[in-house]
């Protein structure tokens, strides 16, 4: 579904990422390890296409086609959707206006909002003043009714309260398939995680470690976790050597 | 001469202390010579339309009463209600022997040049009142209208909220689709009584060659509240305001919400001032303005005079164009120990990450930028009429087309 070919990428003229070969096929959910400033939200940001993240080399192609230089929404409308670590506040739009946009009329925002207990923030200014499980809450709700075919999710369990955590996972499980047989699963998923925590939530296939802008091994995304909480990351690059 | 009149005449030529100056010698006194029309059967679609978007729908269903006067001419004013009173002032002063001593009261005769040939050459106004301990739901309309070419208008309006009253008033300012000049000055006097409620929303729609300059006065008793909404999004020349609200008893609260939207070509001075001079009071002035190339000054300033009291000022600005103009002037004066008095002010352009947000989520930059520009000029108004609230929303989704 999505395949990322030699991806270079500069943000104000300096190289975050070196080179990336990724292939996400349809269906799967891949784990992104790695530590701050490796490269891993650059990634997720240049495969929506934001315009601070100048691609110098390479290619990015979703269900096929070449994306490369496409405009961010129409990433989106082709079935790409993020989740932001710290999505921006924007005053005086509500929650449910941009739930609505998401939504475009296929789905019933807010019966959304009303089956994750966020109606009485559909009035409030987004992200104005939420707490951090309220910001994943929002953007998670946007993702369903957006109903992306591929999922990238950054860092979603950062910075929510033991409460919510349970819910954002939850959200999660219903945006890839969890309770779907494999072969039954069409959704993809690209998922940044230091915790692991998300893992509990979902069915992931294949994990990785980006360190420095280059995707180092690659494997079992629970072995992977362990072997960070283990050894960290440093051995990790030490083992590829 | 009375000493009103005196004022006046060697104020006639006075300049108003902010504002673009005007020769008032440019302008034609000659307005058209329109008739009573008891069931608004001489507006024309297009008129309806136009008025429309001055928030004047032409109907005395659903409006506790009506005032429009065209030019000079008071051409449909009535009371549908109970408990309200609606007259052209020039009747409410024969009616009402206590009324001319509620004028110049609140806006002196001799400010500038505009008041005092108010005062001298008078083309009518509206008085509106509500009766002790009405509550009156529905809201009067009035309609000042210009529909002669470089004529201008002067009009003195007198609201009186009697004690525990309640009165909503939508007024909506506008030209004749066919005038491209003129002049409209307009002085308000507004009493608010001891624990009356009075909510004043006005939408300006003038068009890109017209002058405006209103002249406001408000006075709140013990208990009384003020809300004003002044909406300005089409294209203007130039328009000159600095309301004053003095909330003088015990407990009043007054809020003042503006915005506008200066074009190219727009000079918009837009100001609101409130005096705190009771215990108790509370006051909030919020004013969005956006430049797609014109200028805008947004003033505020409150002035605190007793202990306990608390207001707030909110100036925020966006930029959305290279020759835009926007200078945002907060000011809070306290003169006693006590005062809580605060203020934020913003002047900048769409940050690239809340299009780019938006655009994560499908929409195209054209429909981002609506949607954050009809977000900033979101500021809560009540008591519109449907029609209304739907036309803003249309004039600010048009706003953000193409920026």
């Amino acid at each position: 579904m999505l395949r990322i070919e030699d991806l270079w990428v500069s943000i104000d003229g300096k190289e975050v990422l070196r080179g990336i070969n990724l292939a996400i096929p349809q269906g799967e959910t891949h784990i992104l390890f790695g530590k701050n400033g490796s490269g891993k939200s650059t990634l997720l940001m240049a495969i929506m296409g934001f315009s601070r993240y100048q691609v110098t080399k390479g290619r990015i192609f979703f269900l096929d086609q070449d994306i490369t230089h496409l405009p961010t929404f129409e990433r989106a409308r082709l079935g790409l959707g993020l989740s932001f670590q710290r999505p921006p506040t924007i005053r005086g739009v509500k929650a449910g206006d941009i739930l609505s946009a998401c939504a475009r009329g296929r789905v019933s925002y807010q019966a959304l909002a009303a089956a994750y207990d966020f109606t009485r923030f559909l009035d409030r200014e987004v992200n104005y003043g939420f707490s951090g499980g309220e910001i994943k809450r929002s953007e998670l709700l946007q993702l369903l009714a957006q109903d992306p075919k591929m999922v990238l999710l950054d860092e979603p369990e950062s910075g929510v309260d033991l409460e919510n955590l349970e819910v954002v996972g939850e959200i999660i499980g219903r945006l890839l398939q969890k309770d779907r047989r494999r072969h039954h699963r069409d959704k993809s998923g690209l998922i940044i995680t230091h915790t692991g925590f998300i893992m509990d939530y979902i069915n992931a296939d294949k994990g990785y470690i980006l360190l420095e802008g280059r995707l180092l091994c690659s494997g079992n995304p629970r072995d992977i976790l362990q072997d960070i909480k283990k050894f960290g990351y440093e051995e990790c690059t030490r083992c590829r050597r | 001469m009375s000493e009103i009149k005196a004022r006046a005449e060697k104020s006639k030529d006075k300049k108003a202390a902010l504002g673009t100056d005007l020769e008032l010698a440019e302008f034609s006194r000659q307005g058209g010579k329109w008739e009573y029309d008891p069931d608004y059967g001489r507006f024309s679609p297009e008129e309806r339309t136009h008025l429309l978007r001055a928030g004047i729908e032409l109907t005395d269903v659903d409006h506790a009463g009506t005032f429009l006067q065209a030019d000079t001419a008071v051409v449909h004013c009535q009371a549908n209600q109970p408990g309200v009173e609606v007259l052209p002032i020039t009747e409410a002063l024969k009616t009402h022997d206590w009324a001319a001593d509620l004028l110049w009261r609140l806006v002196a005769v001799d400010a500038d040049k505009y008041t005092a040939r108010t005062e001298l050459e008078l083309d009518n106004g509206y008085f509106i009142r509500a009766l002790p301990g009405a509550l009156v739901e529905q809201p009067v309309e009035s309609c000042l209208y210009l529909r002669t070419d470089r004529f201008a208008q002067h009009v003195h309006n007198l609201v009186v909220v009697e004690p525990g009253a309640q009165l909503h008033i939508i007024t909506g300012c506008t030209t004749h689709p066919g005038v491209n000049s003129g002049l409209h000055v307009g002085v308000s006097e507004f009493y608010v009584k001891a624990g009356g409620r009075l909510s004043f929303t006005m939408i300006h729609n003038w068009g890109q060659d017209i002058h405006v300059r209103p002249r406001t006065g408000v006075r709140v008793e013990e208990g009384g509240s003020f809300v004003s909404n002044y909406i300005l999004l089409r294209p203007v020349k130039t328009v000159q305001m600095y309301p004053t609200v003095t909330l003088a008893g015990e407990g009043a609260v007054a809020s003042l919400n503006s915005i506008a939207i200066a074009h190219p070509g727009s000079e918009i001075d837009m100001g609101g001032r409130v005096i705190l001079q009771a215990p108790r009071t509370r006051a909030e002035i919020i004013a969005r303005t956006i430049s797609t190339g014109g200028a805008s000054i947004s003033r505020g300033h409150l002035v605190g005079l007793e202990p306990e009291i608390k207001a707030h000022l909110e100036c925020r600005g966006l930029i959305l164009a290279p020759t835009g103009y926007i200078y945002a002037v907060p000011e809070l004066e306290g003169r006693v120990s006590g005062v809580d008095m605060s203020h934020e002010a913003a002047v900048g352009r769409i940050a690239a990450e809340e299009i780019e947000y938006l655009m994560a989520r499908g929409l195209d930059e054209e429909e981002a930028v609506s949607t954050i520009v009809r977000g900033f000029l979101r500021v809560k108004i009540e008591g519109l009429p449907p029609a209304l609230e739907e036309e803003i929303e249309n004039a600010i989704r048009e706003t953000g087309k193409g920026m």
